[in-house]
């Protein structure tokens, strides 16, 4: 009920990378509530200058371990068009298959793992072990199948190997992919269905809190967008990314050391709740089901709801994975050599849906195939400032009625709520915050 | 057991894409946990503890901060285990060695260069004594399995040290070079059962170079094979730009 509240979290758990949440209230007034990103610089962009486009995406991979198959793809989607490189149909569908491993697996871990604890009360996964077994296996069985077919594709999940500039250096075989198809019937479909009851049992326990923003994430006419498409805004409609840089408008700000972005207000959200309000007439039945089930409407303004369009989404990936390998099983899988012969030299843009949100690289090269400029605006510095903005919303609301040790839970759980990747954020800056 | 070892997970300058790989054991994850008691890991649990009997570190220092954490965890620490290509041999992050560092900032931040202070990437090697390394980028996850085990079992661990090539013939695979590609994996430490070829993709070099390379001899073939001599010797430095500085001019 105190009118003064002081709540330092340095290095908060169960995210990827490194952040402090930093609230600060006197007499009533909110003088500061905000996430401090500590993360160490990375200076991807000056990496990569002077490198083949060979390398491109194998540099650029290492920006995330947990985003590594997002990076790689929009990276070669870059050098593609910068380089003029066309690629076959069966390797967009390979990339579409890739995508839904790498969603379903990030979508899963989050989900299980960092969220989930929240929900039950406990620090952590582990001791979720002895209490919830049954829980705990199933998440395991759904991330390792998840994985399988980053195995299956790219030779592994965590930078994968096989994607080239092109097209890729190896391709799998019928019987590798008919197993996947298997798996993914018999075992993730039942899986992602049972999760979702197991969630709906939790869903009491996320926190109501309602502040409408901007959405943007990528929409396409014919699927729902992951691998490609417009950006589309909740406020704007639909532009091409070669627009991109007027839907981010990077800027540094002191207590950050990756920089925020904004679009048409103070602040915009990207991620699953973004993809979801923009695209959910596009997702299969079983997810809208599964949407109905948890809670989950369209012009949903709750972004704790974010793990919950994640969970929604994973069953479209699952089964929009079995209707590709479907695809590729009809046409007969087979080795291509990779296109790498350039047809220009210039500037591309690459766009994709990653789990945390629109990625966006852009590369120039020059008569060499060499890098002389490179940009990547990542998801969750696109969520900084929205991030920002519910915490000075969130505050003055609830500091009359819940203890310090209440807000600081549902602080936490909000920023773990956008599933940040901080190591993804920080791949250029470096601030010492110093109070 | 009566007592487990205390296990501890730290991250510095990387993508913790190598603690990822810990996470994406789903076979083994739980009988890894019922060998040893994990005291802190702040990408997976809220926990913290004072002292470690098996630290594992991923990435590279490349703060005064990361400095301070380091030599401070090393302290606490019975055994400190450098966990993949940053930790061990600084990787990808090295690279900015390479340039002037005025010229690395200047080109991310602009006008706002000084606010943001940095040191050149460091492997931990560098600052504080290393007990065992897991190579690769990721982390190769056998290399891992096998020094875990050795660790719990208090039984020795050898590091590999023949070239990516050896396992690459014993795999069959047709040699890169004679596929009309580039490789690294003549001077390239084995370890991941050439992994990266035998999905048809040139050896990087990831996993760091053997302990005796013939780094000329290397930068020759691969300009024999089509690349010109600055190209290759880039090529060569994309995971050891730490341990080559000064090597070339």
């Amino acid at each position: 009920m105190s009118r003064d509240l002081d709540i330092t979290v340095k290095h908060l758990t169960r995210v990827e990378g490194h952040g402090n949440i930093v609230v600060d209230m006197k007499n009533g007034v909110l003088h500061k509530a905000q996430l401090d990103i500590v993360e160490a610089p990375r200076y991807f962009e000056a990496l990569l200058k002077g490198r083949s486009f060979h390398e491109a995406a194998i540099i650029t991979s290492r920006i995330c371990g947990i985003c590594s198959l997002g990076h790689q793809l929009t990276s070669l989607k870059a050098t593609e068009q910068a380089l003029g490189l066309a690629v076959t149909e069966q390797t967009v569908l390979l990339r579409k298959l890739l995508v839904h491993g790498a969603t379903l697996q990030s979508n899963i871990l989050h989900a299980y793992f960092l969220a989930a604890p929240d929900f039950l009360k406990v620090k952590s996964v582990i001791p979720l072990v002895g209490t919830h077994p049954e829980v705990v296996l199933r998440a395991l069985r759904m991330k390792k199948l998840a994985n399988d077919i980053g195995d299956a594709v790219g030779g592994r999940a965590v930078h994968p190997i096989t994607c080239v500039p092109g097209g890729f250096t190896h391709v799998p075989t019928a019987a590798t992919l008919k197993d996947l198809r298997r798996k993914l019937v018999e075992q993730m479909v039942p899986d992602f269905l049972a999760t979702v009851e197991t969630v709906a049992s939790l869903a009491a326990a996320i926190p109501q809190f309602e502040r409408p923003t901007e959405y943007i994430s990528l929409r396409s006419d014919g699927d729902y967008a992951l691998y490609d498409g417009d950006i589309c805004s909740t406020d704007t409609g639909r532009v091409p990314d070669s627009e991109y840089r007027r839907m981010t408008n990077e800027f540094v700000v002191p207590h950050s050391t990756s920089k925020h972005c904004r679009a048409n207000r103070t602040s915009y959200m990207v991620g699953a709740l973004a993809r979801w309000n923009n695209n959910h007439d596009r997702l299969c039945p079983e997810s809208l089901q599964a949407a109905a089930a948890l809670g989950l409407k369209p012009g949903c303004t709750n972004p704790y709801m974010n793990t919950i369009a994640q969970v929604v989404e994973a069953g479209h990936c699952a089964l929009d994975a079995v209707a590709i390998i479907d695809k590729l099983l009809d046409m007969g899988p087979k080795l291509e050599t990779p296109n790498q012969e350039p047809t220009r030299f210039g500037t591309g843009i690459g766009s994709t849906e990653v789990p945390r949100g629109i990625l966006y690289h852009e590369y120039t090269y020059d008569r060499q195939a060499r890098i002389v400029k490179a940009n990547c605006i990542i998801p969750t510095g696109q969520n900084l400032a929205n991030i920002d903005d519910d915490m000075k919303k969130l505050v003055p609301e609830v500091v009359a009625v819940k203890s310090k040790e209440e807000i600081t839970s549902w602080l936490e759980m909000l920023v773990r709520a956008y599933d940040p990747c901080i190591s993804c954020s920080v791949h250029m800056l470096d601030v010492e915050f110093l109070e | 057991m009566a007592n487990k070892p205390r296990v501890a997970i730290f991250d510095f300058t990387g993508c913790e894409g190598c603690e990822l790989s810990q996470l994406n054991f789903e076979d083994q994850l739980l009988d890894i946990l019922a060998q040893v008691d994990i005291v802190e890991w702040r990408e997976a649990m809220d926990d913290r503890a004072d002292e470690y009997d098996i630290a594992f570190v991923e990435g590279a220092l490349s703060t005064p901060d990361c400095i301070k954490r380091i030599h401070d965890i090393r302290r606490r620490s019975k055994v400190l285990v450098a966990l993949g290509s940053c930790a061990v041999d600084g990787g990808v992050n090295a690279i900015k060695n390479l340039h002037p560092i005025e010229e690395v900032r200047a080109e991310v931040y602009g006008k706002d260069q000084y606010l943001f202070p940095t040191l050149p990437a460091l492997p931990l090697s560098a600052v504080v004594k290393v007990d065992h390394n897991v190579r690769g980028c990721p982390m190769t996850q056998g290399e891992f399995l096998r020094l875990f085990t050795a660790l719990v079992m208090g039984k020795q661990f050898a590091e590999p040290d023949q070239s990516v090539c050896v396992e690459c013939k014993l795999n069959e695979n047709e040699c890169v070079f004679e596929r009309g590609m580039i490789c690294l994996g003549p001077v390239t430490r084995g370890g991941c059962n050439s992994q990266c070829t035998n999905f048809g993709q040139y050896c990087i070099g990831c996993r760091g170079l053997v302990s005796e390379p013939n780094l000329a001899g290397m930068a020759e073939t691969l300009a024999s094979h089509g690349l010109a001599m600055d190209e290759a010797w880039k090529r060569l430095q994309l995971y050891n730009a730490y341990r080559l500085q000064g090597v070339r001019a």
